[in-house]
């Protein structure tokens, strides 16, 4: 079974919960996972609906990606528990709680989540927790939130966390660059995966693909997408190049090398070689192999 | 769960989905006759039958009688068929 804190998670597609043909198509532009929305899509008339449509989806069909669904905040709005009565039968692989503020709203979820499992018969972990953080308490309590329990990912939802620090979003994105890092460095000291906020307008794909790479470079293992061409463009930024591959599979050889004739010390292109440069090659095959690309292991004589 | 329980009646009428693609607007309402299905759809010649079944189902398992099911569809694969009576189902049977 994949672990559910490492998994591939380069996209996670937003689709509105209440649109049967949304949800019919959402599984087929490979995005590694899918995210239902009953929250901030849905108007307040439609959330009973759009909830028993999820649960009903997630029911009936299989989905290649990982399905989360993204419910209403479960002690901020009146629809929250009613969203996991619902959905949490349908046994979806994460649930979404939105506008996290402190650990113990992940603890009442996650408390809700054991109880369906054991009703079930289901095993320990079936069900687990994304949290996005989405206000300026919340990041500050970050860091205890991704150690809750069930917590397998976080997020940064920006819309919501801006307008708490009174700005706008711009093109360089400076107004998120403290969110972003303390995020990202809680969740990997947690050891779980860190998404990456929406970008809103599909129209401006230069500015989303200066995000990605941003994003990626600042260490993310993904990013939100709300239509089908942001995901082949996280796809592609988020798979090593060849000379990036080649070199790693070089890299992990000469290792081995050196480990089977206990050499100390090795250098690969004229570079010295240790510990850290060992773990990116390997972080580097194994996200070509996740992305579908065959990498074969040079052997040295 | 199976086996006996009480039948529940609608309240009210009440609509759930919409009319778009892929979804169905399914209309609830009491009834004196059991449950009854008024289906609409551009493939009622192919599917007309197992989406009647399907309804009727789907109204039963939920524990109802007496409701008249009045569907306009619009393409809709069987999960949203039975998510938009359930949904229907819940607002009517509220008082």
């Amino acid at each position: 079974m994949t672990d559910p804190k490492t998994r591939l998670s380069r996209t996670m597609m937003f689709v509105p919960g209440n649109s049967p043909k949304m949800i019919n198509n959402c599984d087929i532009n490979g995005a590694d996972s899918i995210m239902l929305d009953i929250e901030d899509s849905i108007p307040v008339t439609e959330k009973d609906t759009a909830r028993i449509l999820v649960a009903e989806a997630l029911k009936s069909r299989k989905f290649k990606a990982e399905t989360v669904v993204r419910i209403n905040h479960p002690t901020q709005t009146p629809f929250g528990i009613d969203d996991l009565k619902t959905i949490l039968p349908a046994k979806p692989d994460l649930i979404r709680l939105p506008k996290t503020e402190c650990v113990e709203e992940v603890e009442l979820v996650a408390g809700m989540i054991a109880e369906e499992e054991k009703k079930n018969g289901w095993p320990e972990g079936t069900i687990n927790i994304i949290c996005a953080i989405e206000s300026v308490k919340g990041l500050y309590n970050v860091r205890e939130i991704c150690h809750g329990p069930r917590m397998v990912a976080i997020a940064l939802g920006a819309e919501d966390f801006i307008a708490d620090i009174k700005t706008q979003r711009t093109k360089y994105g400076i107004e998120l660059y403290f969110a972003r890092s303390t995020i990202l460095m809680a969740a990997r000291e947690a050891g779980i995966r860190c998404i990456d906020t929406v970008y809103s307008d599909v129209k401006d794909m230069e500015t989303f693909r200066d995000e990605v790479t941003k994003i990626r470079d600042m260490g993310f293992d993904g990013k939100s997408c709300i239509h089908p061409k942001q995901i082949e463009v996280v796809h592609e930024l988020f798979t090593p190049t060849e000379k990036q591959i080649a070199h790693a599979v070089k890299v992990l050889a000469s290792y081995a090398d050196a480990v089977k004739k206990n050499k100390g010390v090795i250098a690969v292109d004229g570079k010295m070689i240790d510990g850290p440069i060992v773990v990116r090659a390997q972080r580097i095959v194994d996200a070509a192999r996740a992305a579908g690309i065959k990498v074969e292991m040079e052997t040295k004589a | 769960m199976k086996g006996w329980r009480s039948m529940k009646n609608i309240v009210s009428a009440a609509t759930a989905g919409f009319m778009e693609k892929n979804d169905v607007l399914v209309t609830v309402e009491p009834s004196q006759k059991g449950i009854e299905v008024e289906l609409t759809s551009d493939v009622e010649r192919q599917y007309g039958e197992h989406m009647r079944d399907l309804i009727r189902d789907t109204v039963k398992e939920a524990g109802y009688d007496n409701v008249k099911v009045t569907a306009t569809d619009k393409g809709a694969w069987d999960y949203t068929i039975i998510a938009r009576v359930l949904g229907a189902l819940q607002r009517g049977g509220q008082a």
